[in-house]
């Protein structure tokens, strides 16, 4: 009882300096994740196609969340998917609605360089929110 | 056992280059498109239309995963559906079969009439205007994987309702994707 005790303050103690760092493997049907805020690397990159989209983006859509508290004096947030189902794009627009208020937001929007639909899929979400997007190929 | 030569004969001459019936979930979802996707790149196939072909197959094998078994007094019952891919010179045809309600095809129809009436530019406006305002559905859908099997492959859908029994018919779906680039 006492070490859970002594644990939490302690979290709450560094709450506004240290944020965890979210870190998922991508597979065959989720992308790779990383969201570190201390070395400034925010990145969703792969394949989305899970079986349970709303479920899978949650702790995403938290971390944000809690990055919007404290977050960086600028943050370029990076998309590089090679594919993505419809439940996904509706939660990557969640996501970048997300983002939506956070300060010197800027969306980096990577797409195969034959890949027109990933290019225009970019550009909607784009028209869709008020962030300014950079587009890049690979 | 002649049926086994007659089902061989039929998918040579339909072109099929695979086929699955069964109880579909994510995880045979992911064997199918392992399987499809491994087809296309010995085939040689080009990646533009590959990842349509990938696109429409995810859908369209999506759609059966959440639709195809639903509960009837209370009780959950999962119905076989079919699903198939083709390949002739000119095109694939990502097709697909499962059991449906008489009650749900009216709305159903409707939607599919709305998406085939659409170009490429009313498709767009649709898919933005689902996508603004949709919310995930019990199921896991968002409501965009008609407009987007319409977009990706730039045909219109093709689809048709045999009946089964006096509660189902079968709600076959035909999405080909041309196998010559745009432009």
């Amino acid at each position: 009882m006492y070490r859970v005790k002594v644990k939490i303050n302690v979290e709450q103690f560094y709450t506004d300096t240290i944020m965890e760092i979210l870190n998922l493997e991508g597979a065959e049907d989720t992308p790779k994740i990383i969201l570190d805020k201390k070395n400034g690397i925010f990145e969703i990159s792969g394949r989305s196609l899970p079986e349970d989209s709303a479920e899978f983006y949650r702790p995403v859509l938290e971390w944000i969340g809690s990055y919007a508290k404290e977050a960086n004096g600028s943050t370029e947030f990076v998309f590089k998917l090679e594919y993505f189902n419809t439940a996904s794009s509706k939660l990557i627009l969640d996501v970048l609605s997300a983002l939506e208020d956070i300060q010197g937001m800027k969306i980096m929007w990577y797409y195969h360089e034959d890949d027109e639909d990933m290019e225009e899929a970019g550009q909607e979400f784009s028209e869709l929110v008020e962030i300014p997007f950079e587009f890049k190929t690979y | 056992m002649n049926y086994i030569y007659d089902l061989h004969r039929t998918m040579m001459s339909q072109n099929l280059i695979l086929v699955f019936q069964g109880d579909f979930t994510q995880e045979t979802t992911k064997s199918i498109l392992t399987m499809a996707e491994r087809n296309l790149d010995s085939s040689g196939e080009e990646s533009t239309i590959k990842r349509k072909v990938f696109n429409v197959m995810v859908e369209a094998l999506q759609n059966i995963v959440k639709h195809s078994d639903e509960l009837v007094d209370g009780e959950k019952h999962s119905h076989a559906a079919i699903f198939l891919i083709g390949r002739e010179t000119n095109r694939y045809s990502i097709m697909s079969g499962n059991p449906i309600r008489k009650t749900n095809i009216a709305g159903l129809q409707k939607k599919l009439d709305q998406i085939n009436t659409l170009d490429k530019e009313g498709l767009k406006e649709l898919y933005k205007g689902i996508i603004k305002n949709t919310t995930i559905s019990d199921k896991g859908g968002a409501g965009l994987g008609f407009v987007d099997m319409a977009r990706k492959s730039g045909a219109k859908l093709e689809f048709s309702f045999p009946e089964m029994n006096a509660e189902y018919c079968f709600f076959c779906l035909k999405v080909n994707v041309p196998r010559e680039s745009e432009n």
